[in-house]
């Protein structure tokens, strides 16, 4: 069968890019377009390093057709500093130390972003269950939700 | 090479034409949060996908005589949002909110939980608790069915060729009303149901019990609805006798499998507990 030819937009930016039926998102991002920050850890939808936004709504990317990015809006982590800026959240991992091999990283970030544009002003218990779908074989998990609420506090106090 | 062909067409009408033309295997794409995972193992090898995103009326949901019609394509995230919806059936909205993550979220909805027909679908229980019907448009027109007439075993559903679900339809909610759903998982978040059991109760002005429906999950090929155990409600104020008539009902109902989450006597006895515990919430829901 003839590839299709979607038509997207991806960190703000127009996009186009062909793809079988059966490649992932995340097959799409990482093998035809190169942006290889978006991780796969499980391809089953489990661990969550492939998280990525599709109209500001957090999702698996390895449970996502390519096809079905036709017109909708993608965020990744590629799109989340500004420049040689980085986000806030980003600077606060390095800050904590809330990484170590760093292949959660990125779909915690994204995730992270999610959580703080929905609810500014998480609890502790609200962030570990809105981050119970990205898993980390390094960290144990403390310093990214210390990351993560100390970044949400930094940013209410700034707004 | 396998290549399936993928399609998604932007009326009710289109969908079906595709899915009754096609040759072979066929599966509608909803949140894909089951499909992927089966069409990458390998499990599953359809010739055509429909994504039905495309169709507006299976994006929203509506108020319809007092009720809902929640659009077959609506995720447990844009459920979860609405709050006339939370506020009307708190347990048929928990329920679909303890699906998986955040991410699978943002794109499971009640009717892949439904048509995906696993034994331990946590939306299922509370929406047959509720009696919430679903809408299936096919070939042939539309028909609607009560949500426990779909699965009809572990995979396999009661729709024909052509035939897809367009809507999940609740009634309206009659007074003093509440429902409730629970399931047991070795963890908090992100495991597959040991036992999964939904509630609903409508009592009287003096707080009896004048109409019940319990429903249990994982505990038998397909989802259970328990007429003893809802018997046992009726005509009580949840007092101890019902509780345990109620939780000896349920476990009599159980006809489960034994796997790595749970043995036959221990989801047997699960299925009591969470029976009991689950009508304490609708109970008082229900504002008793
Ligand atoms: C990490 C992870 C965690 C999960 N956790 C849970 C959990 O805690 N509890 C639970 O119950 N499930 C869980 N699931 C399973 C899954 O997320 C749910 O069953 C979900 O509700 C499926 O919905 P969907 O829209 O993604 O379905 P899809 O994958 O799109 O579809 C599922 C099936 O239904 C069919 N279908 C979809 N829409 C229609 C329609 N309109 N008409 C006819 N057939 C249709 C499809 O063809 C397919 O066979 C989990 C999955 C993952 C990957
Ligand atoms: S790679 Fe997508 S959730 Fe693990
Ligand atoms: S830093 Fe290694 S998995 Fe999280």
């Amino acid at each position: 069968m003839a590839k299709h030819h979607i038509s997207t937009t991806i960190n703000g930016e127009p996009v186009e890019f062909l793809c079988n039926t059966e490649q992932t998102m995340l097959d799409v991002l990482r093998d035809e377009l190169h942006l290889t920050g978006t991780k796969e850890g499980c391809a089953t939808g489990d661990c969550g390093a492939c998280s990525i936004t599709v109209d500001g709504r957090l999702v698996c990317a390895c449970l996502m057709l390519g096809v079905e990015a036709e017109g909708h809006a993608v965020e990744t982590i590629e799109g989340m500093a500004d420049g040689d800026k980085l986000h806030p959240l980003q600077q606060k991992f390095l800050e904590y130390a809330a990484l170590q091999c760093g292949i959660c990283t990125p779909g915690f970030l994204i995730a992270s972003k999610a959580l703080l544009e929905h609810n500014p002003d998480p609890t502790e218990e609200e962030a570990r269950y809105w981050l119970a779908g990205n898993l980390c074989r390094c960290t144990g998990y403390d310093k990214i939700i210390r990351a993560v609420l100390d970044t949400a506090a930094d940013m209410r106090g700034a707004s | 090479m396998y290549a399936p062909s993928f399609a998604a067409p932007t009326t009710v009408a289109d969908a079906v034409q595709l899915l009754a033309n096609a040759s072979g295997v066929t599966r509608v794409l909803a949140g894909g949060t089951d499909l992927l995972v089966q069409l990458r193992s390998g499990i599953l090898k359809p010739d055509l996908i429909v994504d039905t995103k495309r169709i507006p009326e299976l994006r929203t949901i509506t108020t319809e005589g007092g009720g809902y019609r929640i659009g077959a394509s609506v995720s447990g995230a844009e459920a979860g949002e609405h709050a006339a919806l939370s506020r009307d059936w708190p347990g048929v909205v928990e329920a679909v909110e303890l699906i998986g993550s955040t991410q699978i979220q943002g794109r499971a909805s009640f009717v892949g939980n439904l048509c995906n027909a696993s034994p331990a679908a946590d939306a299922v229980p509370a929406l047959v608790a509720a009696g919430a019907t679903v809408v299936i448009a096919g070939p042939n027109g539309e028909r609607e069915i009560a949500v426990e007439q779909v699965p009809t075993g572990p995979g396999r559903t009661s729709l024909a060729k052509g035939e897809m679900v367009i809507a999940v339809k609740l009634p309206p909610k009659p007074v003093r009303t509440g429902d409730a759903y629970l399931r047991f998982i070795p963890r908090t978040e992100m495991d597959i149901a040991v036992v999964g059991a939904g509630v609903c109760v409508t009592l009287d002005g003096q707080g009896v019990c004048r109409a019940a429906k319990v429903s249990l999950g994982a505990v038998a090929p397909t989802v259970l609805v328990v007429s003893a155990a809802a018997a046992a409600l009726v005509g009580s104020k949840l007092d101890d006798a019902a509780l345990a008539t109620l939780d000896a009902a349920a476990q009599a109902a159980c006809n489960p499998i034994s796997d790595k989450r749970g043995t036959i006597e221990y989801r047997t006895r699960v299925a009591g507990v969470l029976s009991r515990r689950a009508a304490a919430i609708a109970f008082k829901r229900a504002g008793a």
